[in-house]
């Protein structure tokens, strides 16, 4: 079974929410994203969502544009993403999901693209940038793959598109909370009770919702209305402050600890 | 030799073949699909038409003159070379034409807020001439090396009222502009309608800036059948993302023996980086919304780009002109900055017309092309528009100095 299906099946029976982390790969290296990983697994994140660094991240705000310039800089390239994902494979089975735009997969090709992450213990991917209607093959690709494709609602998605989306989506829904780009926000949205259960009656899959949240009492806040939480920004944010420090993961970890448990209390 | 084209194109999804459709992040499906629906309205609406021809004849200053380039063509020796003036037009180049027909459609949609991207500054300064006319409030994004060598162009659109914002990200041009108009967008879609400024993005934007500028060859078209009673040979225009050259071909798309010619910048020469001649070093990919050709490195990162001219200093073209390639309708070549700059002064002198440094690449192309057909060949050349904004840069370049 998918490890991100199994993940969630584990957490409804458990009765508990799930955190979903995403980092930037190769920032400021890959072998800190390897740590940086290693560490997440034990500090109890769900699933592990990993920025595959583009030179043009136009749904990025400027933490995580600055997180992928880090990675170009460092010199990753999607192959040796693929390496670490296979490297952190060897120690740990927390669900790992890329977060990548169309051009990645398409100048690689969509096929071998896919084939290349399922070979290498990815588990979904995230395509910002391909909505349902360009899709094309990608979905069946994914299914025989047995990889989850990931889709976005956001606040503008209306009621129909809702369900377009959500009869097509595998592993989760991934609710963006409020119209812009990823990036930190002093509050939360108001509007994600009512959203995610408006999704809800289109779908019995997972809701995550993310964009905007920054520390532990948000985090709790809004895992009341979700299965998950998915924080970014603010994990790249302690990794751009930490930088090549050796206790970066250590202290990354520890932070993120507190978001997992503010989501567990839940 | 050339096919017909389908002229119904881009299908109900914006795909040109395969090129063109809509790949933007879900915040901006919506949207977007109201944008096209609000078009289609607005396409088979009478009043709208009439509206914008309106604005286009009083305010813009259309139609604008097909004129015959005597000097340049006894120069040259060969074909007779006419230059559409787009660069007479009110702010000085073809952008006004689109800038027009969008903040007509944003003021149906109920906006309230207009953004652009520019490169050059053209269609930034069109933009918030718009936005100035009909009370918007206006906000440009431009590359921070653009607004440095585009400097006079910051200065109009500031004294028009819009908020210049200079964009320190990459190599700061136009493709970094475009990202942060993006995230405007997907943070102020509500409120916000983007004026995009070439034939380039998501659909419908390819389409509706083709449509808002065909006017220009509509009117090239009927002049020219005036005056010389018959067809061009040979259209020339420059191609960045390639609004302005879509405009002059799209009323001879199904004239077989009138040759296409698009133009675009080979900067230094054809080496990776050093140009943004995306028909001679780049490949099929994906960028801001839209599949087409685009220069990129193996792994699908965008490589830099150079060229002298801002407007044309681009990763990647229109999905309409890939298309035509394709297809066979037209053909694409490119002008260096030498030739650009040669042609530049060469107008100038033998015409007594400063033309931008755009529009330099298609009268370098004409240069090429023109001594080589007999007299009887007609050459239509776009001049997409005036060089003032250019002036500083290549007094600069030429070493000019002040007399004192």
């Amino acid at each position: 079974m998918n490890r991100i299906v199994e993940r969630f099946q584990r957490l409804t029976t458990q009765g508990k929410k799930g955190l979903v982390i995403y980092i930037g790969a190769g920032d400021p290296n890959l072998e800190a994203t390897r740590q940086l990983a290693l560490g997440f697994d034990q500090a109890g994140v769900d699933v592990l969502e990993l920025g595959v660094p583009f030179s043009d991240p136009l749904a990025d705000g400027l933490v995580n544009q600055l997180a992928a310039q880090r990675g170009l800089e460092s010199g990753t390239t999607p192959p040796k993403v693929l390496e670490t994902v296979a490297a952190i494979r060897r120690e740990s089975q927390m669900p790992i999901v890329f977060y990548v735009y169309f051009n990645i997969l398409h100048k690689r090709g969509v096929k071998e693209f896919i084939a290349d992450c399922a070979r290498a213990g990815v588990d979904g991917l995230l395509v910002l940038d391909l909505p349902p209607e360009e899709s094309d093959n990608y979905e069946r690709l994914m299914a025989e793959a047995g990889l989850c494709n990931i889709y976005l609602i956001a606040p503008t998605t209306p009621e129909d598109r809702m369900e377009l989306i959500a009869k097509r989506a595998q592993g989760f829904i991934y609710y963006v909370s409020r119209e812009g780009v990823t990036g930190m926000q002093a509050k939360v949205s108001d509007t994600i009770g009512s959203m995610t259960a408006k999704i809800r009656a289109h779908t019995q899959l997972p809701i995550a919702v993310g964009f905007g949240i920054s520390n532990p009492e948000q985090a709790k806040l809004v895992a009341q209305s979700a299965e998950a939480i998915v924080v970014g920004s603010a994990v790249v944010n302690q990794i751009a402050k930490h930088g090549k420090s050796p206790e970066l993961a250590a202290k990354v970890s520890t932070f993120v600890k507190s978001l997992g448990d503010a989501v567990k209390s839940v | 030799m050339s096919n017909a084209v389908d002229l119904k194109l881009p299908d109900a999804r914006g795909h040109f073949g395969p090129y063109g459709g809509r790949y933007v992040p879900e915040t901006l499906m919506h949207p977007l699909q109201e944008l096209e629906e609000e078009y289609r309205r607005a396409q088979h609406d009478p009043e709208f038409r009439r509206e914008f021809d309106y604005y286009l004849k009083e305010f813009c200053g259309r139609p604008t003159p097909l004129y015959f380039a005597e000097r340049l063509t006894r120069e040259l020796g060969g074909a007779k070379i006419y230059l559409k003036r787009e660069d007479l037009l009110h702010t000085g180049a073809h952008k006004i034409n689109n800038a027009m027909g969008q903040i007509l459609l944003a003021k149906r949609m109920g906006k309230t807020r207009i953004i652009a991207e520019t490169g050059a500054g053209q269609h930034g300064v069109a933009t918030a001439t718009v936005a100035a006319m009909f009370g918007f409030k206006c906000v440009i994004y431009m590359g921070a090396v653009d607004c440095e060598r585009q400097k006079l162009n910051v200065f109009r659109m500031k004294m028009l009222g819009a908020d210049v914002v200079p964009v320190k990200a990459g190599q700061q041009t136009l493709k970094e502009a475009v990202n942060e108009a993006m995230r405007d967008w997907v943070t102020n879609v509500r409120s916000t309608h983007y004026i995009l400024g070439t034939a380039y993005g998501a659909h419908p934007y390819p389409e509706m800036v083709r449509n808002f500028q065909r006017v220009i060859g509509d009117e090239a078209r009927a002049q020219i059948q005036e005056k010389e009673h018959r067809l061009p040979d040979q259209l020339i225009a420059c191609v960045g993302g390639g609004s302005n050259a879509i405009g002059l071909f799209y009323a001879f798309l199904n004239d077989p023996t009138v040759k296409l010619i698009g133009v675009e910048a080979g900067g230094l020469g054809i080496r990776p980086e050093q140009h943004a001649a995306r028909f001679q070093g780049g490949s099929l990919g994906v960028l801001q919304g839209t599949r087409s050709y685009i220069l990129q490195d193996d792994y699908g990162q965008i490589q830099l780009t150079h060229s002298v001219s801002a407007g044309l200093d681009y990763a990647a073209v229109g999905p309409e002109h890939a298309w035509l390639k394709d297809a066979g309708r037209a053909e694409y070549t490119y002008a260096t900055d030498a030739e650009a700059l040669e042609a530049f002064n060469a107008l100038a002198r033998l015409e007594g017309i400063i033309p931008a440094l755009e529009s330099s690449h298609a009268i370098a192309e004409c240069m090429k092309r023109a001594p080589k057909l007999d007299r009887k060949s007609i050459l239509i050349v776009n001049l997409s528009g005036r060089g003032d904004k250019d002036v500083a840069q290549v007094a600069d370049k030429l070493q000019l100095q002040m007399p004192v």
